[in-house]
């Protein structure tokens, strides 16, 4: 087989390896470092699991990057950069794709990573015995026999891994999938400490039995109070963190957080309460920090069945609701309004305008109004519709106003709050006309938006079918250029605008407040990753 | 006495066990499961999930497989927090509750026995207006109102005390989770002692020992406190198992990690085997404390000391 390292954008990381240490504190040159570095974040919610093959959410994901590494990690602006694979190349057909391991790596008993431990790992996560719930973000890149494993037709043994030696791992996929790569920083892909699994089990992940990859190990954990993690001195980047110690505590109250954050015991809050936003802009404006997101607030509509099945309606509705107004003066933390599914922070696509994006909102409330008459409703048929959205404040807040946007149509809005689970159990079963849906990338690539749309996918709510629509996206996929994918990502947005499923309402936005004397956060990655190591505190 | 609490004890067991089988039934009936998520996930994964925790077997027979894990004291495995069981979760949590509860109880007994017993005692004075205006402020105010207001004073504000964290139940860490607490129950069992008192120190024995010519403190404490006690007692059984089961509330305010938010998040989340374990708990505990409530009963009264 014959190996190239073949793209330019693989090339030019290959280059950068030489130039930039692999994600690591970096640190302006006149900074005074304190003495103690210990750093204390809010994260949310109580992870699910530690364990990186099982978990699924942000939380968990924020804790398990500081224990693991993968084969390679982000950085501070969301490209890939080398982290436990020094190097990789990748064959021409973009199928087979080889790893380096690094030598200097080892978990935190000492012992070496192999890419033995990598090829369990990724074989761990499709084994329907591990009961992982991401097990499908190894079927995504079509890694060979991943679906007909996670069927149970066909045993972990036959995923398309294998070590080639102690230091060269390599995936081989069903069909090229060119950004495989942008895949890897995900925990699912994490190796795994064989031994350690068998040894203790489902407990393999308390601390005491944890043995980790990454730049922290596990020091404590009190289910609903606090993970404490500590330097891994065994990272083969342990000299350049700066960090020892890092706290994360699982605040799920507003106010406690922010009470917390101000009584001087959390350094980094996991979100900002929007009722507080603008007094805390007034008052420390220097603390709040913004970072764009990459997903897309929007409103469903059930295509399945009246009056949503009518395009014109749904256009209708779309149209109607004013995206500036929703962003200036109700959200007001710097989001951006959606005309598009793909929101404008993804790399490498810049989703095309659209008719409706290029009008002014008095022409599309004019065209809102003309459309619902020509699908037949007004003052003699009056339409009525259902919103559902998940118990929120913010959630209400921006339904009430879509509501009184959708007024002018001569539609009655009907608005329901439901308990998180029944919400989604009742959008799954498409039992609703309108529903509130938001939509975050696992990875930065416009397929992690737009496939939602197609048929059979998990996350196809308004119950969209085109077959021109599933083709683009398949066609994608074998794309050979990023001009070729680009190109048909713009014409599934076009169809998107045209048969309007959904109705995009704003782009998501990541707002925090982090003590000034924090340095290090990312601030330009979209995709919320963080890495404890990469950030340090100053001193007087 | 031994019959009273070995029948009390018989009959705790159908009690429980119509209890588990209610709550296994009723939590299957919410909408949605355990792996409802925000990611809908494939079917053939689910099915995985499913397997692994024989959801995918028809319910009787998860039912007897739960009571009979149950019967050798297996609670099962969490179907949310996905690396524990829920004997370790309720291990790690209940003694959590159970110091903050028990701390609490203690500052409500005697705070509120205290405060009821000098109200009565100086009824209609500026002691008794001064009680009862903190018990009428007390009861109404809700506790997810109050602790908020005291972390911004005494966390936020003077920085006296940590606004949160359970850091090994250090005594800073729950001075404001006990006073947020305790509150209201001081509150009401203050008010609860004064009628009680004042009833008591109005019976003819109370005249009789006045006419005797006792001092009044030997009266008030000696004689009129015990029976005082019956209706604070009955209300603080149920009251108790209330305290350290845990107030959600309290929990999530200031971030402790006991049982109440495992309650709740157990609902929320669908973590069928985690609400039936902690349901099972809280039932054990209310039996338990209900009986000993009687048995203190007939100690302190002789009229229903209970005849064998």
């Amino acid at each position: 087989m014959k190996f190239l390292s073949v793209t330019a954008s693989v090339f030019v990381t290959l280059f950068a390896i030489q130039l930039i240490p692999a994600s690591a504190a970096t640190v302006p040159p006149d900074t005074r470092l304190a003495k103690v570095q210990e750093l204390v974040r809010d994260n949310g919610a109580e992870p699910a699991s530690l364990d990186p093959h099982k978990i699924e959410g942000v939380p968990e994901g924020n804790i398990v990057r500081d224990l693991f590494e993968g084969l390679v990690n982000q950085d501070a602006d969301g490209n890939i950069v080398p982290g436990q694979a020094e190097s990789w190349m990748v064959s021409e057909d973009n199928k087979v794709f080889t790893f380096k391991i690094r030598k200097s790596t080892r978990w935190s008993d000492g012992s070496p990573v192999t890419a033995h431990d990598f090829v369990y790992g990724f074989q761990r996560a499709v084994d329907p015995a591990t009961g992982s719930r991401y097990s499908w973000y190894i079927e995504i890149p079509t890694i060979v026999n991943a679906s007909a494993i996670i069927k149970g037709e066909k045993p972990a043994s036959s995923l398309g891994v294998r070590a080639v030696d102690n230091n060269t791992f390599e995936v081989t996929l069903e069909q090229p999938v060119p950004y495989f790569i942008k895949m890897l920083a995900h925990p699912t892909t994490f190796p795994a400490p064989k031994a350690v699994i068998e040894k203790h089990g489902e407990a393999w992940t308390r601390a005491g039995n944890m043995i980790s990859n990454g730049a922290y190990v596990l020091d404590n954990w009190v289910v609903n109070g606090k993970i404490v993690l500590k330097r891994n001195q065994h990272y083969w980047n342990n000299d350049e963190t700066i960090i020892n110690k890092v706290t994360f505590l699982p605040i799920t109250s507003d106010s406690s957080r922010l009470h917390r954050y101000k009584a001087g015991e959390v350094d980094i809050t996991y979100t900002i309460p929007l009722e507080h936003f603008s007094k805390l802009q007034k008052d420390i404006p220097e603390q709040i920090i913004t970072v764009p997101e990459l997903g897309t607030y929007y409103y469903s509509f059930n295509t399945r069945q009246p009056p949503l099945d009518d395009v014109r309606v749904r256009k209708a509705l779309s149209y109607a609701i004013n995206r500036e107004a929703i962003t200036n003066f109700i959200l007001g933390q710097g989001q951006k309004p959606a005309y598009a599914f793909t929101p404008e922070s993804i790399n490498g696509f810049t989703p095309p305008a659209t008719h409706f994006s290029r009008m002014t909102q008095a022409e599309r409330n004019k065209k809102a109004v003309k459309l619902i008459q020509e699908a037949g409703y007004g003052p003699d048929k009056p339409l009525t519709v259902t919103l559902i959205y998940n118990t929120s404040e913010a959630h209400k807040k921006l339904a009430l106003a879509v509501a009184q946007m959708w007024k002018p149509l001569g539609i009655t809005v009907k608005l329901e709050n439901q308990e998180w689970k029944t919400f989604l159990d009742i959008k799954r079963k498409h039992r609703f006309e309108v529903a509130r849906g938001g939509w975050m990338g696992d990875y930065n690539e416009a397929s992690t938006m737009l496939d939602l749309h197609t048929t059979h996918h998990g996350q196809n709510d308004s119950g969209f079918s085109s077959k021109q629509y599933d083709e683009l996206m398949a066609r994608s996929r074998l794309a050979r250029t990023e001009d070729e994918r680009n190109h048909l990502y713009a014409r599934a947005e076009k169809i998107l605008a045209e048969e309007m499923p959904v109705a995009p309402v704003y782009q998501y936005v990541d707002s925090r407040l982090i003590k000034p004397y924090v340095g290090g956060y990312p601030m330009n990655n979209v995709e919320g990753t963080t890495y404890t190591r990469e950030m340090y505190i100053t001193g007087q | 006495m031994l019959t009273f609490i070995l029948k009390r004890l018989a009959l705790a067991i159908p009690t429980l066990l119509i209890l588990v089988t209610l709550s296994f039934f009723l939590i299957q009936m919410a909408p949605g499961s355990p792996f409802t998520g925000d990611f809908n996930m494939p079917p053939e994964i689910l099915a995985n999930l499913e397997a692994k925790y024989h959801l995918n077997e028809p319910l009787y027979r998860q039912y007897f497989y739960y009571l009979s894990d149950l019967m050798q004291g297996d609670l099962g495995p969490s179907l949310k927090y996905q690396d524990y069981s829920v004997n370790e979760l309720v291990a790690q949590s209940f003694p959590v509750s159970l110091k903050l509860g028990l701390t609490a109880f203690i500052v409500v007994v005697v705070c509120g026995v205290t405060l009821g017993t000098l109200a009565a005692v100086r009824q209609n004075t500026f002691i008794d207006y001064l009680v009862m205006t903190f018990s009428m402020t007390g009861v109404v105010l809700p506790s997810f109102v109050i602790a908020p207001l005291l972390v911004l004073l005494f966390a936020v504000t003077l920085r006296w005390l940590p606004a949160g964290g359970w850091n090994d139940g250090s005594w800073q860490n729950m001075v404001l989770p006990v006073a947020s607490l305790t509150i209201v129950y001081i509150a009401a069992v203050a008010r609860i002692m004064r009628s009680s008192m004042i009833e008591t120190l109005n019976s003819p024995f109370i005249r009789t020992a006045r006419a005797k010519g006792l001092p009044a403190r030997h009266i008030v404490l000696r004689h009129a406190l015990k029976p005082s006690l019956l209706p604070v007692l009955s209300y603080l059984g149920p009251a108790f198992v209330g305290i350290i089961t845990g107030s959600v509330v309290i929990e999530t305010v200031f971030g402790l990690p006991g049982i109440g938010q495992h309650f709740v998040n157990g609902a929320l989340n669908r973590d069928y085997s985690l609400v039936l374990g902690l349901t099972i708990i809280v039932g054990t505990l209310t039996i338990l404390f209900t009986t000993v409530v009687d048995i203190l009963y007939g100690l302190i009264d002789p009229k229903i000391r209970i005849k064998h």
